[in-house]
């Protein structure tokens, strides 16, 4: 409504209207030839473009396709959120899987095709706000317009008569009053007729371009933010340490600005790692939580001190946060070869399997042994032998733990170079030496026990690592926790430029833009009064505003004149 | 004494009992006012027309002689008393009070905030689009979206309470944040609103249909208690006016969201599914607004993409929680 043809001739529509896109809703209707046929020639058809893809209607479509493109990344598993989901699709899905995989269905956010869509999105943005940037620098500057010549034209329109009274006055009242309501002014004086113009919700337009260049921002942000961040993660076991450098991370992933002395080489130690099991017979029993790792710090400078890494809750150490992304147990565990002698000691990490904790673990002795001996252990925290004779863990807590071992020899293949995780063991080729479908039985050990190795080999032993004078095995083992240690300088302004935009938002969509007129003309029985208003953009309450300002200001002539100006007729 | 989680499970089918009768005596209203004879209808049309904004001048019925009745006409003399719909509401209130007690007693069971697994969700959800409704209703008289509200909250919170619900359990590790409290409880804010914009959509878009159809001389235009509703214009300046307060409140969520993810997951954003559920509502709104100020889009258009983005929402609520994959495996449900 806001700017009918009615209204430019009336000259309403001034320069401070913000500048919008031709296929506004509030633009006056271009020349259709205007924007179907371009000029001929490359610079016309370039301006065409242009024109195109910064007018809402392409800005709304790209908009819609961006929601539509970001769908199958929520059908497919993602290879940066889930990477074993992925691989697991593959293996079901075999066949179709390279197909969808050339598609970029397991990237969808980093495939060119999504990236085409917002980077699109994003050319259209910039190239519609700059120039509303300059006209809204300028719309600041400018006068109210000059009042319409005929106010009653307009939807918001009352007219009052008063019996006397000085018409000039009358506006210099009405000019004061708007102005101590937020509005802008301007006298627009002319002979017979004194008229004051006023204009206010400057910030209407000022939000909407803050919110639409915060959301550059935050792009921007992102975008330069990711090339100098990096998530590396790390195993630590109680009583470990662990530096800050890159060669001492499990993985790392780093942007591609992230040079490799960027490091700050402060050292972490795991003194202890807390958590609960809620009790059996409550509701949630068994589940784990009150995750806690306790570190000790030492900082770059030398100096050291202790912190606590909870969920929600990371530590923050020279300029990185560290995470707490999971953790298990490390049962310790010793072998002997038949002379006796140490071929193995110490805590190895052990992979959870399921909420009570059975864990599944690999020994893998290289050295001292006629041949390599491959283990592959199970934990059960809280063992419980079901009917079929296998054990299952029924509990998180260490509750007379149960370690198992069945015994493989034969060439590793850890010498081949070729990298092995170390929770798997490649049993192809090697030789078992008990449990299942062998004739000897798996070796059980409790912590503290010792067992016999198959064919005389030697013994294994499962150690108890409780501190002294301990009654119970509930700290007979060892836990380890893996930490997530995540550097990126940009979160902040990311989260700044984000906040922008919910305020200009918030201006953009309350800030109610309207403009008021107030005029005085002389006539034989008196004073006439106009009131005038219109919205510029939504403005459910602008009746009442206007209706506000003419009992405002009748209010305050009537107070400036006590006695006689009553009004004669309002319409 | 029953336990409290008794407590609240009874109270709870108790409002889910007169949410149904509330539903059926605003069916009634619906059926009444359609038997009403025009002369009946009249004046409410104009009364309810008066409001209509600003941005509604273009169009005939909203001109300035509907401004005046309204402001002439806010008496309500002439407002034919809407018996069924009086019922619909008063039930809707009584189970709305059920349906707080039955949140809170739940609340006090977990010693926590009820909003901590999908079925608490469902409550918390269904708890606030009715009390948005209600507020506004003192504002604005919205009676004959009645059957579309209660009906909405007597089906999800049916589903959940018949398919959700779990036991009180303690919160896993990540759920214990403030964020949950706020990111969750604004999230639940936001879809009430985009419900009420919704159902005006839909309204909006049977009265635009019914409005053609007039014009068009055609005889039977369609329901005839769209004879007692605001006009199209003055329909889709409400929808739009709850979705743009709506849209803000997504916003906060998305915000609030990634600074949650951020403590709890080392990264503010991942993709993960439910993130980008929530970024593809937000888009899909973003469009809505756009799309009203879009030659050629206002106006059904535009309608759709509100319908479009309260699909989106319900989607991500029923079906995102329950089938997809990712790390906001909170449904509690195994
Ligand atoms: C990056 C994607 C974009 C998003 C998420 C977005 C979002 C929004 C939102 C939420 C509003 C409502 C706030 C307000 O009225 O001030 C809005 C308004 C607006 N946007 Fe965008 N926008 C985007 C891109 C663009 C582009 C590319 C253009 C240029 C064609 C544009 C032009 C406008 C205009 C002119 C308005 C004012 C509408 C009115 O007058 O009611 N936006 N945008």
């Amino acid at each position: 409504m806001s700017s009918s043809p009615s209204d430019r001739s009336d000259g309403t529509a001034a320069a401070s209207d913000p500048l919008r896109p031709s296929d506004h809703i509030d633009s006056a209707p271009v020349d259709d030839n205007d924007i179907n046929q371009p000029a001929l020639g490359v610079v016309g058809w370039l301006r065409w473009g242009w024109r195109q893809l910064t007018s809402m209607r392409v800005a709304l479509v790209l908009l819609l396709i961006l929601a539509i493109a970001a769908i199958p990344g929520s059908v497919f598993p993602q290879r940066t959120a889930d990477p074993n989901g992925v691989v697991q699709y593959r293996q079901n899905n075999p066949d179709i899987f390279p197909v969808l995989d050339a598609m970029r269905m397991f990237d969808v956010y980093s495939s060119p095709w999504f990236s085409a869509i917002y980077l699109l999105l994003f050319v259209s943005l910039i190239g519609c706000i700059i120039p509303r940037i300059k006209h809204h620098a300028k719309a600041l500057r400018a006068l109210p317009p000059r009042t319409p010549a005929r106010l009653g034209r307009l939807e918001h329109h009352r007219s009052v008569t008063r019996e006397n009274g000085d018409a000039a006055a009358a506006i210099d009242v009405a000019e004061k009053q708007l102005k101590s309501l937020g509005y802008r002014v301007a006298r627009y004086d002319r002979g017979t007729t004194w008229s004051v113009s006023a204009e206010r919700g400057y910030w209407r337009e000022t939000g909407n371009l803050l919110f639409h260049i915060a959301l550059v921002g935050v792009l921007v942000t992102v975008g330069i933010g990711g090339g100098f961040a990096y998530t590396g993660q790390r195993v630590v076991i109680e009583g470990a340490s662990y530096v800050n450098t890159l060669i001492d991370y499990n993985s790392i992933n780093r942007g591609r600005f992230v040079a490799d002395d960027t490091f700050q080489p402060y050292a972490l130690t795991l003194d202890s790692f807390d958590v609960t099991y809620e009790d059996f017979g409550t509701p949630g029993a068994g589940q784990a939580g009150n995750f806690a790792a306790n570190l000790s710090v030492r900082n770059v400078d030398g100096s050291t001190s202790k912190g606590t890494v909870r969920v929600n809750h990371p530590l923050h150490v020279g300029g990185d946060s560290v995470y707490l992304l999971g953790n298990g147990y490390a049962p310790t565990i010793t072998v002997r070869n038949a002379e006796g002698d140490t071929v193995f000691s110490g805590p190895v990490e052990f992979l959870p399997q399921d909420s009570a904790m059975t864990s599944l673990g690999v020994v893998k002795v290289t050295d001292g042994m006629p041949e390599q001996l491959g283990m592959i252990g199970f934990l059960y925290p809280t063992p419980l032998k079901m009917k079929s004779g296998a054990y299952t863990s029924v509990h998180g807590a260490l509750n007379l733990p149960l370690l198992t071992l069945d015994v493989y020899q034969g060439d590793l293949g850890v010498d081949g170079g070729k990298p092995v995780s170390v929770f798997e063991l490649d049993t192809d080729g090697l030789e078992k030496l008990n449990g299942r479908t062998t004739d000897t039985e798996s070796i059980e050990l409790q912590p503290g026990e010792t067992a016999d190795l198959p064919n005389g080999l030697g013994t294994v032993t499962f150690e108890n690592v409780s501190p002294k004078g301990a009654k119970d095995t509930l700290q007979s083992v060892k836990r380890y926790v893996s930490l997530q240690i995540h550097h990126d300088a940009s979160a902040p302004w990311v989260l700044a430029f984000a906040l922008l935009a919910l305020a200009g938002l918030g201006l953009a969509l309350f800030v109610p833009r309207r403009r008021m007129w107030v005029k005085a003309t002389t006539a034989d029985d008196g004073t006439h009064l106009e009131y005038a208003a219109l919205a510029r953009g939504d403005d459910p309450t602008l009746a009442a505003a206007v209706d506000d300002l003419v009992r405002g200001h009748e209010r305050l002539l009537e107070a400036a004149a006590p006695e006689g100006s009553t009004p004669a007729k309002g319409a | 004494m029953p336990d409290l989680d008794s407590i609240s499970i009874l109270t709870l089918w108790t409002a889910i009992a007169v949410y149904a009768g509330s539903f059926i005596a605003y069916a009634f209203d619906l059926a009444r006012r359609s038997s009403a004879t025009i002369a009946e209808v009249e004046t409410p049309v104009l009364v309810a027309a008066g409001g209509a904004d600003a941005r509604g001048a273009g169009s005939p019925a909203s001109g300035t002689a509907a401004g005046g009745a309204a402001r002439s006409g806010k008496a309500k003399s002439g407002t034919p008393r809407y018996i069924f719909a009086r019922i619909g509401t008063a039930l809707a209130i009584l189970g709305w009070l059920f349906h707080l007690t039955s949140t809170l007693t739940r609340g006090f069971a977990a010693g926590r905030v009820p909003w901590a697994n999908l079925y608490e969700f469902a409550m918390v959800g269904t708890l606030l689009i009715m009390a948005v409704y209600l507020v506004v209703l003192t504002r604005i008289d919205l009676r004959y979206l009645g059957t579309f509200i209660s009906g909405l909250v007597v089906v999800l919170l049916g589903a959940a309470a018949a398919n959700f619900y779990v036991a009180v359990t303690p919160l896993v590790d990540p759920l214990k944040s403030v964020w949950l409290v706020i990111h969750v409880f604004v999230a639940s804010l936001s879809t009430a609103l985009f419900a009420l914009a919704f159902a005006l959509s839909v309204m909006q878009l049977m009265q635009s249909r019914r409005e053609r159809r007039i014009a068009g001389g055609v005889e039977n235009a369609g329901p005839g208690f769209l004879r007692t509703l605001p006009n199209t214009v003055r329909l889709e300046n409400m929808a739009y006016h709850f979705t743009v307060v709506g849209f803000i409140f997504w916003t906060f969520t998305l915000i609030a969201g990634s600074i949650w993810a951020q403590d709890a997951w080392g990264r503010y954003w991942g993709f993960d599914v439910k993130e980008t559920w929530t970024f593809i509502i937000w888009v899909l709104y973003a469009g809505y607004i756009h799309a009203r100020a879009t030659r050629g889009w206002r106006g059904n258009p535009s309608a759709w993409l509100s319908i479009t983005g309260f699909t989106a929402v319900i989607f991500n609520f029923a079906i995102v929680n329950v089938f997809f994959k990712g790390l906001h495996a909170y449904s509690g449900l195994s």
